[in-house]
């Protein structure tokens, strides 16, 4: 190559083909794997058992809890869904030709959920959660558009997202899919039981458990080599334990019966849903048949389990060990017990005891900030109607006094986790 | 993905051992026992509302104890389907059922408690004769109904379901309330009379029904109402 030189004119044109290559990549690498869709919409004809199917499917997979708004009309979208990139307005479902899916063909709504593409041929951000939804099957597909096309149509014009620059580009999401998005179906793994196999659909693909409980990357993507090890859920505080560390919220020694009855009922004898996870009991996980609760839970049961990592009393500052010890017996006792022990009526255990409580000893403090300063309640459902609850404490506690009772809880009764700041309060606050 | 079984292998007597030993570690002794009561129940909303929803001198959160059961709901469902907001409330009624609502809303019903001495009777004496008038008589020039002419004479709901008492309720909440309103922030079930009378008012006007309503004590159990309402209310059916 002698008397090459790289001039200027060179060096852009070099760019622009290395430009023009980028974005047919990423053009491509976003129809990969689509299937054409019908160009009419086709006459859908529902049978009974897709209409029942469909609406059990849509209760797993809780489609409710975005697309329906708080106070609005069932499926009818609206609903802001808060993201660090902006906000993601949900859209509407219903069969409205105009504003919702009325005039969608199967074949789209399969692409929507298969490959995060809109019926109008718009990429579809991932607030909808296509990461997981693409191993729903065609025949599930189908039975959730069928049991959406039931309902009242009603006309509600879908909302323009809120999303900074450059997120607002479809350029910007183009570019994000082909980075971390592979459209696929879940493959059954032959080793595992059928009961397994159906536990990790319903978590991997309908349940969308990885949305929360899997960290994400700074571009917002979850990581799928790290499954459902954990994630704080974006702007709202509160971290989604790991499903894979007996430290956090793995199940694995836990009986079927405890996990049955934290996914049917909301309370389990180690504790309750609260937050986030009350929602996703409240709307969707209360209403799954016994055999996929189980299935999910021989799944869950499954997952590889970090170990808990034997940890060293971290020393803490007697003066304020004393302060944490008069606070938890004025504000907790008289509920969580004078030696952390919790507290039964007649339905059961209803205070979650506080010694060995994982809720107390995850690394991060979040949630049990979140608990203490917010309080709340687990969902009411069928098993629990009438749920006993915890106040709120940051009305009446100050923020160093809320930190010297976590740290308490953090180092009393074998408890052994890292004491709580003050700052840490009010970050979580 | 292999599922790790650390424990096969393991005789069974050994496994039920050490999981006896580990369930006795991670509970420290049996829980306490705690009485099954809706009093119990409704604790997380003593925080706010005072020991037995009866208010506290903290002056903005509102008695709840005995005001009308259907009111007591409608508002729970409010602020669960976002027709009131403020969001504490919001997070805790969310996960509720009708059911459970409207056993809470009756337990707050029929507690029957003595009120605290009222407020600020040291206001400006126009002021409190501004909002008396505005109480008791209304505006009929602005077309503005006296409040005793929805909720009776005693101001305690006149015995209509769905209708407040308005006494013993700090200023602060009832000024907040009549912003609320105006400002959309707050609603009730269609027709919302209390929206329209709101927007009727002025400041000045809602400074001075306030401050008369926190200053007047609290006399429970008045006439029943007489006559009709005079405006549509959606919350009183």
């Amino acid at each position: 190559m002698t008397g090459w030189r790289l001039t200027w004119p060179r060096a852009i044109v070099g760019l622009a083909i290395l430009v023009a290559l980028s974005a047919a990549l990423v053009a491509w690498l976003n129809v990969r794997g689509e299937e054409p869709v019908t160009g009419a919409a086709e006459a859908f004809l529902a049978t009974p058992e897709q209409l029942a199917r469909g609406a059990y499917l849509a209760r797993a997979g809780n489609c409710a809890a975005c697309h329906t708004d708080r106070g609005g009309a069932a499926f009818a979208g609206g609903k802001g869904i808060a993201t660090p990139f902006g906000t993601v307005f949900a859209s509407n479902l219903t069969p409205d030709a105009k504003t919702g899916i009325g005039a969608w063909t199967s074949a789209q709504f399969w692409r929507a959920l298969h490959n995060g593409r809109s019926a109008d041929g718009r990429l579809l951000y991932p607030a909808f959660p296509y990461p997981n939804f693409t191993e729903i099957t065609r025949a599930d597909a189908d039975a959730l558009f069928a049991f959406l096309r039931s309902q009242l149509p009603v006309a509600q014009a879908n909302r323009a997202h809120a999303l900074r620059f450059p997120y607002s580009l479809q350029a910007s999401l183009a570019v994000w899919r082909a980075l971390f998005f592979t459209p696929g179906v879940y493959e059954p793994v032959p080793e595992r039981s059928a009961q397994w196999n159906r536990g990790a659909y319903l978590v991997r693909a309908l349940g969308h458990c990885a949305a929360c409980h899997s960290p994400r990357n700074a571009f917002g993507a979850t990581r799928d080599s790290l499954e459902l090890s954990g994630g704080l859920i974006p702007l709202q505080n509160w971290y989604a334990p790991s499903l894979a560390a007996s430290a956090e919220a793995g199940v694995a020694d836990w009986s079927n019966d405890e996990v049955a009855s934290l996914l049917r009922t909301g309370v389990a004898p180690r504790g309750a849903a609260l937050g986030p996870m009350a929602e996703v009991v409240f709307r969707s996980t209360q209403y799954l048949t016994d055999a996929d609760v189980g299935a999910m839970t021989e799944f869950l049961k499954s997952l590889p389990q970090v170990p808990a990592h034997a940890a060293a009393a971290p020393a803490v500052d007697k003066d304020a060990l004393a302060h944490g010890a008069a606070l938890y017996k004025d504000r907790c006792a008289s509920c969580h017990g004078a030696d952390g022990e919790g507290g039964r009526s007649a339905q059961g255990v209803v205070y979650a005891p506080l010694a060995g409580n994982r809720k107390v000893l995850l690394d991060s403090p979040a949630n049990l900030i979140h608990i203490m300063v917010n309080g709340g309640y687990p969902p009411t459902t069928a098993g629990n109607p009438r749920p006993f609850g915890m106040p709120p404490f940051g009305p009446s506690m100050k923020d160093e006094e809320i930190a010297v009772l976590a740290t308490y809880l953090r180092a009393a009764w074998g408890n052994a986790a890292p004491p709580v700041s003050a700052l840490d309060v009010l970050e979580a606050r | 993905m292999r599922a790790l079984d650390p424990l096969r292998g393991l005789p069974a007597r050994a496994v039920v051992l050490a999981g006896l030993v580990a369930s006795s570690v991670a509970m420290a002794g049996s829980p306490q026992p705690i009485p099954d009561t809706m009093a119990q129940r409704t604790q997380p909303c003593s925080a706010c509302h005072g020991k037995e929803g009866r208010a506290t001198q903290e002056g903005f959160f509102p008695r709840i104890a005995g005001k009308p059961a259907s009111y007591l709901y409608n508002q729970l469902d409010n602020f669960r389907s976002g027709r009131r907001a403020y969001p504490t409330m919001t997070y805790f009624v969310e996960q509720m059922s009708d059911a459970y609502l409207h056993e809470i809303a009756d337990y707050f019903a029929q507690l029957d408690l003595p009120y605290a001495p009222p407020q600020g009777k040291d206001a400006p004496a126009d002021e409190l004769a501004r909002g008396e008038a505005l109480v008791r008589q209304g505006d009929a020039v602005r077309g503005v109904p006296a409040c005793v002419a929805c909720h009776g004479q005693a101001m305690d709901g006149g015995g209509v379901p769905g209708v407040p008492a308005l006494l013993g309720l700090p200023r602060g909440y009832l000024v907040e309330q009549f912003g609320a309103w105006r400002t959309g922030q707050r609603k009730a079930l269609a027709p919302d009379c209390m929206a329209r009378v709101a927007t009727m008012l002025n400041s000045a006007d809602i400074t001075a029904v306030a401050t008369w309503l926190a200053a007047q004590p609290v006399a429970l159990h008045g006439p029943a109402l007489a006559g009709p309402l005079p405006l549509e209310c959606g919350s009183a059916r």
